[in-house]
């Protein structure tokens, strides 16, 4: 495998980050391509080295060239976001429960063994931060700065959430269901992370209380002993720890809901740079994604017949086409579909074009199974989030 | 096809025909976080950041942004205290815009 990396590689000590970390000596530094992207590559608890964004919360992003080991991403390279510090760094899955309250006939208090008494479901999913990619605004906004590692395939095992509201069964007063996990905030003035879903995406058939991932116990990063799976739905809404459900008569009023996480309710979900006074709704689907996973931009390819491959995944309606370019996005040819691990896994996919010598910008496009296709021009939006142009990459053909 | 990926599609085969291999995790987990590690460079008014930004995150969440204007960072200075909660006096938000914007900010 080629891989020319579009981040170099650099000494420890050679970034200004890293002379404030001496006891992180020897440690790698990734530059992502934008100012003040110098990462460190450090291994947290159950972690291999990951691109550190902040160590408190956690924010770790996952180095790219692990997407094109496969269709899933190993847990011990899966990102880390955290929003709130106090973590708990100690979590017991035995005497872990999930209390179900608010506007319900019967409130519960579920423990893992009774999830295990109800029917399992399983299926891959990508879980993208809402945010991913937005290191890459232009103009640049402020947030945490991912390039694109800021997300994972993932296959996920555990319990539909329809499931145990109706053990709890529903009042008809019931409007949303609320997730909180057990972080914290530092300071009691802080809003705690909450977040909510309208009932009818909370009843949907796939949304899950997942307990496995890759047929393994979650890292405690990723939020040991379970955490909410929203599948196509940016995480935001994948509560770690999960440790209340609470059904809400009202639409949620909390910060996480009402303030942040929230797009421009325009077309497009997109705004011109400086403008305020728009309407705003609460993000919720995936956009549709492509990317080439076996070399990077700038990378150096030889001459002749290359093959490229890579991943595209949408927000659960499923990849229908992929297309490559190598003249920056003039003309396109199809790429081969690979294996279909249902409408919300990663799609992986392969091209073979002919080189010509010369420098080249290939680009990749993905239509799903909807009717969306990613475009060629960056929308844009206060927070950075939705990002789906089309990637290109420069490369070199010698 | 991969190695890695040609196990995958086994395990998938064998999920079509058999219950998951994963079962529900039982027991403690226990990680230690690991240090901050990261800290503002000195300068007039990194007493203020020192105290009122670090109780809660790490100081990378400031070095990491883009540099932002005076108006871009006492935009986000008030909002860590009318939204985020943070507790430092009125008069700490002209200190605290002003020492981000020479520090990590652009004119």
């Amino acid at each position: 495998m080629q891989l020319a990396r579009r981040h170099f590689l650099a000494a420890a000590g050679s970034a200004a980050t890293l002379a404030l970390l001496p006891r992180r000596g020897g440690a790698q530094t990734i530059h992502l391509p934008f100012e003040n992207g110098e990462r460190p590559v450090v291994a947290f608890p159950q972690k291999r080295p990951l691109l550190l964004l902040t160590p408190r919360p956690p924010q770790l992003e996952t180095p790219f060239a692990v997407f094109d080991n496969g269709v899933v991403t190993a847990n011990d390279a899966f990102f880390v976001r955290w929003h709130e510090a106090q973590i708990p760094e100690k979590v017991d899955a035995t005497t872990h429960r999930i209390a179900v309250t608010g506007a319900v006939n019967r409130a519960l208090s579920l423990s893992l063994d009774d999830l295990a008494g109800m029917e399992t479901i399983e299926y891959l999913a990508v879980n993208q931060c809402s945010g991913n990619g937005r290191g890459l605004s232009s103009p640049r906004v402020a947030g945490g700065q991912w390039e694109n590692g800021a997300m994972g395939n993932a296959r996920w095992t555990g319990v539909r959430l329809r499931d145990v509201l109706d053990r709890a069964g529903l009042k008809p007063s019931a409007k949303q269901v609320q997730f909180n996990g057990l972080d914290g905030p530092v300071l009691p003035s802080t809003p705690p992370f909450r977040k909510s879903l309208d009932l009818a995406v909370a009843q949907a058939d796939d949304v899950m209380i997942a307990y496995a991932m890759n047929d393994a116990p979650l890292p405690l990063l990723n939020g040991y002993p379970v955490r909410l799976i929203v599948p196509g739905w940016y995480s935001t809404y994948w509560v770690k720890m999960l440790a209340a459900v609470t059904v809400l008569d009202h639409v949620d009023d909390n910060f996480w809901m009402k303030s942040a996480y929230r797009i421009p309710d325009t077309p497009d979900n997109s705004v011109v740079p400086g403008a305020t006074g728009f309407p705003t709704i609460p993000i919720n689907r995936m956009r549709v994604r492509s990317f080439i996973t076996n070399f990077a931009d700038s990378a150096t390819l030889q001459a002749g017949p290359q093959t490229v491959r890579g991943i595209a995944f949408d927000g659960g309606s499923g990849i229908a086409r992929v297309e490559l370019s190598s003249d920056g996005g003039t003309t396109w040819l199809d790429a081969a579909l690979e294996q279909d691990y249902g409408n919300y896994s990663f799609r992986r996919w392969n091209a073979t074009f002919d080189a010509k010598p010369g420098l080249r910008a290939l680009a990749v496009r993905a239509t799903a199974n909807d009717g969306a296709i990613q475009t060629p021009k960056a929308g844009w939006n206060p927070s950075g989030y939705l990002r789906n142009v089309i990637e290109t990459y420069a490369v070199t053909v010698q | 096809m991969t190695r890695a990926l040609i196990g995958l599609a086994c395990v998938l085969a064998l999920a079509a025909t058999a219950a998951s291999a994963a079962t529900v995790p039982h027991g403690p987990v226990s990680i230690n976080l690991p240090a901050d590690g990261f800290a503002f460079k000195p300068g007039p008014g990194a007493n203020a950041a020192n105290s009122y930004c670090l109780s809660c995150h790490s100081a990378a969440y400031v070095t990491t942004q883009p540099k932002l204007t005076r108006a871009q960072w006492n935009a986000e200075v008030v909002k860590m205290r009318n939204v985020y909660g943070a507790t430092f006096p009125d008069d700490q938000v002209t200190v605290l815009a002003d020492y981000l914007t020479a520090q990590y900010g652009k004119p």
